[in-house]
């Protein structure tokens, strides 16, 4: 370590559910250079302080979206956010908000996962094809529709984010809002009316107060916020046109 | 294979679609109402004295498109306040369910009423 060493203080949310009874802060003093993003912050910390804390990483590189973190209260992934930018002020890291804390900064994302899985994330196809007919052809502007909504990395900084999930968890939330459209828009696709079901439902977009944070930290620019309402006006138009044309949609 | 499970179809787009109608006819309207009713006629700036005179306005009510004017921008603007109070309540932490609900587009409909029942009392 050179004399010039600079160092941080760094504020972690720790919990431990077998021994805490509720999240407490601790702080650290980790010296760094300015190329240490959060993330090696808190590796840091686990290699020289406290082998136990316990964080979710993976690329280091903005692509796995393991490693989302509330940074000042932000939601932010960790390792593409740096610890110069704080310096000399305290950092404070937190487990994503709106989530429960599993341990320290791990959130428990299993309600995520299902709703992920409920927006059925694959493409059902307009129409059959056999082998024979080859395949589906699509053009440049129909890829165009959709390609911004598949660049989600399931980071959940915009659930982080949503005051709106924040209150109802059962709200569907941005992201899966945002693939959901990926598929809707996807011109191979014909299952926008089975999906139109959880997109009209109670826990469907009419939860968003178009608060926008979420488009906001979203790291790969997906525009979740977007995503969310322009269905608001898809699950509006399935509502009073459904008698017009009476399939899908919930009851 | 997700298991679909059958989900409760949300009456949102009903108290939505007047939010929004309400927001699109305040933000063309709004302002400018607020200056013709509350500082240009009071102040008799720009517009006669007479302009908000109650023959005149009279006349204004049992026209056709007056009246629909009128009825338009009183309904839809308390749907519009409703639906934003409601939500602001839900918010702030205030989760008064049921009650909050009433209250809030209650009061709309009730304004909805009482502005349909008088425009058309006036006449045409
Ligand atoms: S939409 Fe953006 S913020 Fe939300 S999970 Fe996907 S990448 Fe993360
Ligand atoms: S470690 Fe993969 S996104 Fe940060």
């Amino acid at each position: 370590m050179s004399e010039s060493q600079k160092i941080i203080e760094i504020e972690v949310l720790r919990y431990n559910p077998e021994s805490d009874k509720e999240p407490h802060r601790e702080v650290y003093k980790v010296p760094f250079s300015d190329d240490m993003s959060v993330l090696q912050g808190a590796q840091y910390i686990k290699d020289n302080f406290d082998g136990s804390l316990t964080f979710r990483w993976s690329c280091r590189m903005a692509i796995c979206g393991s490693c989302g973190m509330m940074i000042n209260g932000i939601p932010k992934l960790s390792c593409e956010t740096f610890l110069r930018d704080y310096y000399p002020n305290r950092i404070s890291i937190e487990a994503m908000a709106h989530f429960p804390i599993e341990k320290d900064l791990v959130v428990d994302l299993s309600g995520f996962i299902e709703k992920l899985e409920s927006i059925q994330p694959y493409i059902i196809p307009r129409e059959a094809r056999t082998l024979e007919q080859g395949e589906y052809i699509q053009s440049p502007a129909q890829f165009n529709e959709y390609i911004q909504f598949t660049s989600c990395i399931n980071c959940t900084l915009c659930y982080a984010a949503c005051p709106q999930f924040g209150l109802n968890p059962d709200f569907i939330g941005p992201a899966a809002m945002a693939l959901l459209h990926r598929y809707n828009m996807d011109s191979r696709d014909g299952g926008a009316e089975q999906r139109m079901q959880l997109v009209t439902s109670e826990e469907g977009v009419f939860n968003c107060s178009a608060v926008g944070y979420c488009s906001e930290v979203c790291p790969k620019h997906v525009d979740p916020g977007n995503a969310v309402n322009i269905n608001k006006i898809n699950a509006a138009k399935d509502y009073f046109l459904r008698f017009l044309s009476p399939k899908g949609g919930s009851k | 294979m997700s298991t679909m499970k059958v989900r409760k179809r949300s009456n949102a787009p009903i108290f939505w679609g007047l939010f929004g109608a309400g927001g699109m006819l305040a933000a063309l309207f709004g302002p400018m109402l607020v200056f013709i009713t509350g500082i240009a006629v009071p102040l008799a700036l720009l517009l006669p004295a007479d302009t908000m005179s109650y023959p005149k306005m009279l006349a204004f009510a049992q026209n056709f498109i007056g009246k629909a004017f009128i009825f338009a921008i009183i309904a839809l603007f308390m749907w519009h306040a409703a639906h934003r109070i409601y939500h602001s309540l839900h918010e702030i932490g205030i989760h008064a369910g049921m009650f909050a609900k009433l209250l809030c587009y209650g009061s709309a409909l009730v304004c909805t009423v009482i502005s349909a029942v008088v425009l058309l009392g006036l006449g045409f």
